[in-house]
């Protein structure tokens, strides 16, 4: 056996073997092909990769790995590339392995609540077929409506609803993984109980593509809320949100949302989406409560005096639903409306415990200033979620390089108020230099120790996470 | 900007750098959508642009191709959060492919010197041509043709390009429409009437209906007799030299100041119509005209809602109405409410939203005939749709969108009608 790290570039007999395998149609290679799968959703990366194929079977995908070890090839698992830590750039040479068309949802099974679809399917098509038989799926990160679910899986996606219902992680039963070799596994099933062995199917999660391709993926799915209400309070000072915050969580109550917008990004968000937030303030909280008429009631009551003993502008209730929809919408739209002000858009998502939220809002505050830089922050405030995001430009090398120092600093902050450097976008290539120093030796050792017992070849999204 | 100048390279690196890859347009794009090949979307396409402007890619056949793939649908641009402007950058990628030649072939070159260069540069050629198939048409030879089985010694684009032949109005716009209609009642505003080239000789009626509505609701109506094509076409097909010309040539005809309005019923003109600023922003004798023009080209839906438009009065039958939006007019202008808002006017007209309603129709411009199978698989979803609210009716504002539809229509037998949304208005006023 080779060792692991030496892959070789693609010659033109894996090629034809994976047309073969494929059909023609299914394997990519022309230039003008290839440049689109270059790069996935985060900003400043970019590199070719040999190929780009398209599995519709698992199948297949077990032929592609198995080919792709025989002859020592990097192969790249993508869905519709929208992640925000490099998870899915290509690495040189590697072989592109889309699951874009395998996008079936197979069944929803009403007696246990369960719902089994390919790896490919978006995540917004989970979400209507669970809405249009009464039930929901409420992990909706800001790509929902493209990204899929396989690559939710494979990064354990958050979203807006996290702080009540949690991420990804929390609704998958089960796993059919293709493991390098091309055997495929299942892990975990239809039973809320189950603690036979190792659960491999929590390994597999978050994984990001280095342990084995996902192609099927068990969703616990749950009854649909009967009400909801959506609150938007605004605010003169950033902290006065932050307390908000804290107070909520402090009086118990647990909102299936709490966003919050600075004034760059209202701004943004508001130039795009046209949904009438208010521009004269300088932090937005978006608050959601849902659950049975009665509390909800409740809850939204006791949200709203929170926020105006914390001194808030304004607080306005949704009208309806549609008024709801909107608002949310508009807030999953926060990142790429912040493009709008500056050619590259860099942002993070170090999270910490939501007791430091307003001394990490500060700290990520006074970083800007101190590296001339300017900044959008919006995020998940309720789970101590912040996506801080520099306004910059990639040509600019200067300024790029600042980024990266605050980046520094800012991680080195989070990991020492007892936060990660990533809540819910992964490590990728983007925090792969600051895994070592917050995981530590222990946890790196086990990790690569458990890589290589699954990639002994060193095949699978190779130069990610860590070396 | 002569043929040697690189389109992309010479645009703003800002246009280029402003898509930051999110892939939100992806859901929204047609023929993403219908391939899951990244090439074919906004995102993808988007980055072989900025590669050929960085000089990481040549302008290849492939590339030159894959612009003319794209429907120009612009549905991307209303999804897009970072607010990128797709419809400059996909102008300038397709004059990029044409000036580099990539796609030059004898047959094209031809096709395209008759269309672009002779047919809709001077519309006195289009009109000797609509009546050379108007006679074809009215003395029965058309179905003659079909009958006698003669078409089926053409090649088969041929044959389906003759099945896709409009037919052409019994009178042009300016054997309808005087030179001068008066306002009914006090005159409230001067508006000048843009007859379209197309539009004047497949929907002449619906020029005629708009003036007609138009009068009704106080504006004295401009109609020249002798117009011109708003250049679009040009602009689409990566000719921008001639679109300006048109384009100067209509500023003179209808010296914006003189007018309150310059008023278009189709969305894929009025979507270019809006732009001339940007066009002539180089062209100093021209450019603060361009600029005046810009505020005052409106279309029909939206001035008619401006100005208070007059509801018609009662009785007529009960009708189901559903509206499939024309993409240049929901997404290069952004206007979606006001045709429904005129609709609703209507008495006894029920309107019944259309699931997806702004995904296009596949007629794009001449995208139907230079992409037919995706054109069709597009217009097949369509129809689907249309079928699925029961209606009677279909209502929209572009002329390559009513063809599409009244084609399909035809070739599905399906009982539709497809009207323009003012047709419908002036029908019931005329009641």
């Amino acid at each position: 056996m080779l060792p692991r790290q030496i892959l070789m570039s693609l010659g033109p007999n894996i090629l034809s073997d994976l047309r073969r395998l494929l059909g023609a149609d299914n394997v990519l290679t022309e230039k003008e092909d290839l440049i689109p799968y270059s790069f996935d959703g985060t900003a400043a990366l970019q590199q070719m990769p040999g190929c780009v194929v398209f599995a519709r079977t698992t199948e297949q995908v077990a032929g592609v790995l198995r080919l792709a070890v025989q002859t020592r090839t990097a192969v790249v698992t993508r869905g519709s590339g929208t992640g925000l830590s490099g998870g899915s750039l290509p690495s040189p040479d590697c072989i592109v392995l889309c699951l874009a068309k395998m996008d079936r949802i197979l069944e929803l099974d009403r007696a246990n609540l369960t719902l089994l679809a390919e790896a490919g399917a978006t995540t917004q098509a989970i979400a209507d077929a669970a809405v249009a038989a009464g039930l929901f799926y409420p992990p909706d990160p800001g790509s929902m409506k493209i990204s899929t679910i396989g690559g939710n899986v494979a990064e354990n996606s958050g979203g807006l609803r996290g702080l009540k219902y949690g991420v990804t992680r929390n609704y998958v039963m089960g796993l059919e993984v293709v493991l390098p070799d091309g055997e495929v596994l299942w892990t975990g099933n239809k039973c809320v109980k189950d603690v036979a062995g190792y659960s491999l199917r929590d390994l597999f999660i978050g994984s990001e593509g280095t342990l084995g391709v996902i192609t099927r993926v068990l969703l616990k799915l749950i009854p649909k809320p009967a009400a909801k209400k959506t609150l938007v309070a605004t605010f003169v000072q950033m902290d006065q949100a932050a307390q908000t915050v804290s107070d909520i969580i402090a009086a118990q109550v647990i909102p299936c949302t709490l966003e919050f917008l600075d004034r760059t990004t209202i701004h943004c968000v508001e130039d795009f989406a046209k949904v009438g937030l208010p521009l004269d303030c300088e932090a937005l909280l978006l608050m959601e409560t849902d659950g049975h008429p009665g509390p909800v009631a409740e809850e939204a009551a006791k949200m709203e005096e929170i926020a105006r003993k914390n001194g808030a502008k304004e607080v306005r209730v949704a009208k309806d639903d549609g008024e709801a929809a909107k608002l949310a919408t508009a807030r999953r739209s926060a990142f790429s409306a912040l493009a709008r002000v500056s050619p590259t858009t860099i942002l993070e998502d170090a999270t910490v415990p939501r007791s430091e939220l307003a001394k990490m809002i500060r700290f990520v505050a006074a970083v800007a200033a101190k590296y001339k830089l300017r900044i959008g922050t919006f995020g998940h405030m309720g789970d101590g979620n912040l996506h801080p995001t520099f306004l910059t430009d990639e040509r600019n090398q200067d300024e790029m390089h600042r980024v990266e120092e605050a980046f520094k600093e800012i991680f080195t902050e989070a990991i020492r108020l007892g936060g990660t450097i990533t809540g819910e976008h992964g490590i990728g290539v983007s925090k792969k230099s600051f895994l070592p120093k917050f995981a530590g030796d222990a946890q790196m050792r086990v990790m690569r120790e458990l890589r290589r017992a699954l990639d002994p070849t060193g095949i699978l999204n190779p130069g990610k996470m860590f070396d | 900007m002569t043929a040697s100048v690189s389109h992309l390279k010479g645009l703003d690196y800002s246009v280029v750098q402003q898509c930051m890859h999110c892939g939100l347009c992806l859901p929204t794009c047609p023929t993403y959508d219908a391939t899951k090949i990244e090439r074919h979307s906004p995102r993808g396409r988007i980055s072989l642009m900025r590669a050929i402007a960085d000089d990481r890619l040549d302008v290849t056949r492939t590339f030159a191709n894959e612009m003319y793939f794209c429907l120009g649908c612009l549905a991307c641009m209303t999804a897009c959060p970072a607010g990128v402007n797709y419809a400059e950058l996909f102008e300038h990628a397709r004059a990029e492919a044409e000036s580099s030649g990539v796609l030059k072939s004898p047959k094209r070159s031809l096709i395209r010197a008759f269309a672009i260069r002779w047919l809709f540069m001077d519309l006195r050629h289009l009109r000797f041509v609509g009546r050379v198939l108007r006679l074809y048409q009215q003395l029965g030879l058309q179905r003659f043709v079909r009958r006698c089985g003669v078409l089926k010694l053409l090649p088969k684009r041929l044959r389906e390009l003759e099945a896709i032949t409009p037919d052409i109005q019994p009178k042009f716009s300016a054997e309808l429409i005087a030179p001068l209609t008066p306002a009914a009642g006090r005159k409230k505003y001067r508006v000048a009437m843009l007859i379209g080239c197309a539009q004047d000789l497949i929907f002449s009626d619906i020029n005629r209906d708009t003036v007609e509505v138009l009068a009704r609701n106080g504006c004295e109506v401009i109609t020249p007799p002798e117009q011109l094509c708003c250049g679009s076409l040009h602009a689409h097909n990566g000719e921008w030299e001639l679109a300006r010309q048109l384009a100067r040539k209509q500023l003179e005809q209808f010296p914006p100041d003189q007018f309150d309005a310059i008023i278009s019923n189709a969305g894929g003109c009025g979507s270019h119509l809006k732009h001339y600023h940007k066009l002539l922003a180089n062209d100093p004798a021209y450019r603060d005209r361009a600029e005046l023009w810009d505020k005052k080209i409106k279309d029909i839906h939206e001035w008619l809602i401006e100005i208070g438009v007059r509801p018609p009065a009662n009785h007529a039958p009960e009708q189901v109405v559903t509206y499939h939006e024309s993409c240049h007019l929901a997404h290069g202008q952004k206007i979606t409410a006001q045709p429904r808002q005129l609709l609703g006017l209507i008495p006894n007209l029920k309107l019944v939203e259309l699931p997806e309603s702004t995904w296009c129709c596949g007629s794009a411009g001449i995208y139907n005939i230079v992409q037919p199978e995706m054109a069709g698989q597009l217009l097949d979803r369509k129809l689907k749709h249309i079928q699925s609210t029961g209606a009677s009716i279909v209502a929209n504002g572009n002329p390559g969108c009513l063809l599409q539809l009244i084609n399909g229509a035809k070739q599905q037998g399906l009982n539709v009608r497809v009207v323009h949304p003012v047709t419908l208005l002036a029908e019931a006023y005329r009641r």
